[in-house]
Formats: C-alpha cells, structure tokens, sequence
C-alpha cells in the first residue's frame, strides 16, 4: 500500500477495521469478584504450565463480563503472571472474543463457501434486513448480535446457524426469521443438535470448563450422521468379521 | 486375508451414533467399549506402536502420515515428559466429521486417547477442540469425567500402573490453531501461529516437550484396531490407504451426510447412496477433502478416494470432505468465498499469505462483479506461485489451491468475468437449497 498522496495530514487507514487492541480508556466498571478470580486460578491448575489456561480464562471472563474487558485482561495477567500487553495479544487474535459489549444471545450464519453457495449468504442478509443491523452488531433491544461466522463442521447440515455456538441446522430464511423473533422474545428455543439455548454468557462459562449440566440434552447425532449407517443397516452392510483364532462364532458378535 | 469382498458401507467408528444415549459410558461399554483399553494395557508399549504401525492407519486429519511411524519418533532418551494433543479443531471447510462423532460417542476417542498415551509413554494428553462447538464440549467434559470415576483416567489406571491425565481444552475461533505447530502455540497460552520446523513436535512440541499430535478419527481408530487386529483392519482399503474411513458428502446432494466406508470408494459409489445430485442438475466440481485440496470434477468421479488416488489427479485426499456442486453454481463465487475465507484466517505470521491473500480477494471481487480486467486471471496465477510454498505452513498452499485448480477447469468462466457478473451468468438464488423468493438477486 503506497500512501502517494504526501503533504501533512496523510492518514493510515487499516483495512483490518477491528484491529485495534482492548480499550482501556471507557468504562472501567467490572463484574469481577473474588470469586471469579478463585475459578480462574482453578482453570490455571489443570494445566502442567499455568499460561496453557489462557484461552479458557478469557472466556470465563466473557461469561462474566459479557466482553474481554481491560479488568478481566488485568486479572488474566496477574494469575499468570505475564503482562496485559501478552493477555491483550491473545485476546484480540481470536474471533470468539469480543471487545464490543455482547447481546444476550451470539447469532451466527455460516457463510463460507459450501453454506454461502447453499442460501446462507441470502440467509444473512435476510436477517441483517429483519433485525437492522450489520455484520457483528447487536439489536436495540439488547437481545442478539449478529454475525457472519466461517465453517462450522456441520456442512452435511447446510445451510447452518449457530446460537450461543449451539447447532441451528438446515436453516431457511424463514426458519432463520422465526429463530431470532423467538430469542427476542424469550421464548424457549432448542439447538437442532444439542440442549436447549441459554445465554452466550452461559455458553461461555461452559467452554470454560465449567460444567452446566446439559450434556445429556439433545439426540446424539443428527439425522445426516447416521445416514451411512442407516443405509448399511438397510442393505445388511458391515466391516468385516474379526478373524477368529478359534473359527466360527467370533465374527458376528459385537452386532 | 486379502481380497474377500469387503462390503460398500463398513460402520466401525460410526457404528453407535444412532444408539439411544450413546454418549453415554454405560452405554459405550454395552457396545463393548473400552475392553480394548483392557487388552492394550496387557501390551507392552512397543506391540501397541508396531499394531498401529503395522495395521497401515494414515492420518485422519489430511496429511496422511502414518500414525504409529509418527509414534515412533517420540525419543526414548528425552528427560522432558511426553505429551499426546489431540487435534479436534475441525475447521477446514467442508469438514464435519469429527464434530458428530465426538458429539455421539466422545468415548471412542478418550478411549482411543488413554491407549495412545499408554503407548507413547505420555501421563498428560489434552483434546483441543475448537470453541465454536460448544455440544461437543459438554460431551467430552462429561466422557472425561465418567472415564475418570470409572478408573479408565487418572492413577494406576485399571491397576496397571500406568497413569494418564487427559484435559479438554476449549479453543477461541481460529481455524490456523488446526495447524499442529500454531495448536501447539495456541494450548501454550499464546497466539495461534505456526512455528518452523524443524525442530519437529515430536522432538519439542509441547512445552518444547516430545509431543505426538493426532487427529480425532486416527486416534479413534485405534481401540478398533487394538480389538479387532491389524489384518483386520487392513482387510478394508487399498494396497497403500488401509482400513475405513469417515467420507463426508454435502452441498448439491440428495441426501448429504456420513459415510463410513473401506478407503478407496469412488464417488460415484459415494453420489449413488447419497441418491445422486439434486433432482435436474449436474455435478460440475467438488474437493475431494476440504476447500484446501485442489477441486475436482465428473471426470474424476472414477477415481479411489485414497492418498495415492487423489494425488494421481493433483489433488489431495485431505479430510475426506466432498463438497458437491451442481451446475447452477459459479466457480468464480465460489472460489472467492474459499479465498475470503483464507484471508480471514490467515494468522499474518507470513508477509506471502497475509498480503497475497488480501490481493487475491481484491482480484476475485471484481471477477464476480464482472469487471475483471485483461491480465486478471495472469495476475492471479502470478500471486498463488508467490503464496504457495513460500510461507510457514500449508495455509497458504490451501489458499491457492482452490485458485489454481478453478483456473485450470474452468479458465472460460473467470474470462467470461472480464465482462458479465457471476450473478447473471449463475443466478445465486438457483444454488440454494430452498426455493428462493428473490431468484437471482445479487446478495
């Protein structure tokens, strides 16, 4: 990138317009307690070296503070006894960690390639229509921010969304509409494959390491997953018969 | 052994995901999990690396390197301890294999997790998986808990003295940490970014500690192996890519989903039981293994789905993730998208991948917008000779791949987009998979 044009005011402008670090110059206000600094020295304990707890402590400080804040960024640093400028590196290189203040629920539409090609690129901007906001930004009323979010390992189940990274899948722009009315208006809402949605601070206490108890929620696969099964099934498919030290018997066993 | 027939579909891995509650310990155990845990720990560490070796398991994860060879490098000799990281960070598009299967039967793969430690020597093991997935989270926390009550995890595991610790860790969004040496960075605490090799993870990896890092499937194919023998597995597959593996069908398919098949299936097999491409159209290109192998078209449909059958058409058979797409669908769109996605997830270590990934987009939007420039295509070919190979890791070889091989299949439909947007020659609204109110509206 030249910059030719010279002279006394000529501007950098980055084309990465979230690369600023964390902003430590508004509010200062926290939701941080003792308590929370008790959890997070408990993540640091479960690793051999206590900075591996990095990425888990930044989300615990997001289900607490709905955003990497420059207090949680302060406590991160001073359990691991590494500095700011190291805990703010990390927090502002991955994309699950906000900087912005957070809806109560992360909607995300998929649009890399396969989802984008299949309606989630229609799918989003369908939504960014319904809701009134941009790519990455959250409702008036507080309740959803909405972003574009790359391949979630559900492509058999295009096109997906995700909810407080909960799978939402082959959506609609029609399904997709009636989901973020329902989250709006707090009705119950259940992940296509998985447990019944929470908050994405909630979801963020969880990828902490912190058990909810909704394990058990859910179906253990979707119907995509199975399908190679089913058909096996169907036409009396299976892998081979183990062979046998003693003959006969063995191979059947285990179906 | 060789040569009996072997049938199409072989479930193996896949085998309980339809089970009521199959996450569940309890049930994993009635399926007649962990008994090959039991019998490995009779083993001596050394049988269970040559079974492996032996058995002629690949890597799951895209590389295909031989999993008990890679044990084999751990050094006997290093006073550090020895780490086993298991690489759940599925991100390459397309992929989404690994994501059900921990989600149905997490404890295929801590089993798998507890023998492979056993057999590399290492008392710490850690399952990285991305953060975006939080089900499958919950899920493997909860394995890892119940595998902990039962004795299966902790000291003296099922009284053989051996000891196996195994944490789950959450990843935060960064499809670079599904690179082995940036995951390693990452679990450090640090910014996902690749590092140089050599030295290799397996000399100092972890904590600059001998690390083996595994896929998902190739570690949970190792309790099948471990049960069942090495001939056994290697009665499925071909001469060089033993054994089944997980195919993953989607986009313009029937019906898209789960495959679990012997190595070396066609497509056309795989097309034909997901009921073929959608009702009217035609294949046009697919990616045998995620957007980061070189795509594909009906030409191939013949060929093996194995590392040497992909290779032989300048492809990869990377992650096993086939991506279909019929003939409403614009190679030049879609070839932007992938790229977008690689800029994104560039972690900027690279000034190649970094900047070169930027000015490919740049190129690609006006392609779509049909306003390329004479050159543009030469331009573009130009840049992917300067990304490729030029950088840390294979990010950057993804990147280009699917620009060089669109290119080389469909070089008149990216001339045509000197002139015509790619909306109006592929009206986006037919691609999708629900009927679209706004046919051909320019998203």
């Amino acid at each position: 990138m030249s910059g030719s044009e010279s002279g006394p005011q000529h501007h950098f402008a980055s084309h990465f317009a979230d690369s600023g670090g964390v902003d430590f110059s508004g509010d200062q206000s926290t939701n941080i307690t003792e308590e929370t600094r008790e959890e997070l020295r408990q993540i640091a304990a479960r690793y051999p070296q206590a900075r591996s707890a990095l990425l888990p402590m930044l989300h615990l400080v997001q289900s607490v503070e709905g955003r990497v804040t420059p207090a949680g960024i302060e406590a991160c640093a001073e359990i691991l006894e590494i500095s700011t400028a190291q805990v703010s590196g990390v927090a502002t290189f991955y994309t699950m960690y906000k900087r912005k203040p957070m809806g109560r629920h992360h909607v995300g539409v998929c649009t890399t390639a396969l989802c984008a090609v299949m309606g989630g690129d229609q799918i989003l901007s369908d939504l960014q229509d319904h809701l009134g906001v941009g790519n990455d930004e959250t409702t008036e009323d507080g309740k959803i921010t909405l972003e574009h979010v790359e391949c979630n390992a559900a492509c058999d189940f295009a096109p997906v969304m995700m909810v407080n990274w909960e799978f939402m899948d082959n959506m609609t722009p029609d399904s997709a509409r009636e989901l973020v009315d329902k989250l709006r208006a707090d009705e119950e809402v259940t992940s296509t494959r998985g447990a019944t949605i929470s908050t994405w601070r909630d979801a963020e206490r969880v990828l902490a390491g912190f058990d909810d108890g909704r394990a058990d929620e859910g179906p253990a696969a979707g119907p995509a997953s199975t399908l190679g099964l089913e058909i096996a099934k169907e036409k009396g498919w299976q892998a081979p018969a183990v062979p046998a030290e003693a003959p006969a018997d063995a191979g059947q066993e285990e179906k | 052994m060789s040569e009996q027939s072997v049938d199409l579909l072989t479930p193996v891995l896949t085998r309980n995901w339809g089970d009521e509650r199959a996450w569940k310990l309890s049930n994993y155990e009635r399926v007649g999990g962990y008994a090959a845990l039991r019998k490995a720990l009779k083993q001596t560490p050394d049988e269970l690396v040559n079974l492996v070796k032996d058995a002629g398991l690949r890597g799951r994860g895209g590389a295909g390197f031989p999993t008990g060879m890679k044990w084999s490098f751990v050094p006997k000799d290093n006073p550090n301890p020895t780490y086993l990281v298991i690489n759940a960070d599925e991100s390459e598009p397309g992929t989404c294999k690994d994501i059900p299967l921990m989600m149905a039967s997490p404890h295929t793969l801590v089993e798998g997790a507890i023998i492979s430690s056993y057999a590399i020597g290492a008392e710490h093991a850690f399952i990285y998986v991305r953060g975006e997935v939080l089900h499958v989270a919950r899920r493997l926390q909860q394995a890892v808990r119940e595998a902990y009550s039962a004795g299966y995890l902790g000291k003296n595991i099922l009284g053989s003295g051996v000891n196996v610790d195994l944490v789950i860790h959450s990843g935060a969004g960064a499809y670079i940490c599904g690179e082995e040496t940036a995951l390693l960075d990452s679990l450090e605490g640090l910014r996902g970014q690749p590092r140089l090799r050599p030295p290799f993870p397996a000399v100092a990896g972890l904590y600059a500690s001998p690390t083996v890092i595994n896929n998902v499937e190739s570690i949970a194919s190792v309790p099948c192996i471990v049960d069942n023998g090495k001939e056994w597995f290697s009665s499925m597959g071909t001469e060089k890519s033993k054994g089944m593996t997980i195919y993953s069908l989607s986009g313009h398919v029937k019906r898209p989903g789960q495959f679990e098949a012997p190595m070396g299936i066609t497509l056309r097999q795989l097309l034909e039981l997901a009921g073929g491409v959608r009702d009217g159209h035609k294949l046009k290109f697919w990616t045998p293994g995620g957007s980061s192998t070189p795509i594909l078209t009906d030409e191939h449909l013949d060929l093996p789905l194995d590392y040497e059958g992909m290779a032989g058409a300048g492809s990869m058979l990377g992650t096993k993730a086939l991506q279909i797409f019929d003939d409403t669908t614009s190679v030049v769109r879609t070839t932007l998208r992938w790229v977008e996605f690689y800029k994104h997830e560039s972690c900027g270590k690279c000034t190649p991948c970094r900047e070169g990934s930027w000015w490919l987009v740049q190129i690609l939007l006006r392609l779509e917008a049909g306003e390329g420039v004479e050159g543009d295509i030469e331009k573009m070919l130009d840049l992917c000779d300067n990304i490729g190979g030029r950088s840390f890791c294979a990010l950057a070889d993804g990147a280009v791949a699917c620009v060089t091989s669109a290119v080389r299949y469909f070089r008149e439909e990216f001339e045509q987009a000197y002139h015509t947007p790619a909306w109006e020659l592929f009206p986006y609204g037919r691609s999708a998979l629900f009927a679209s109110s706004k046919e051909g509206a320019n998203a």
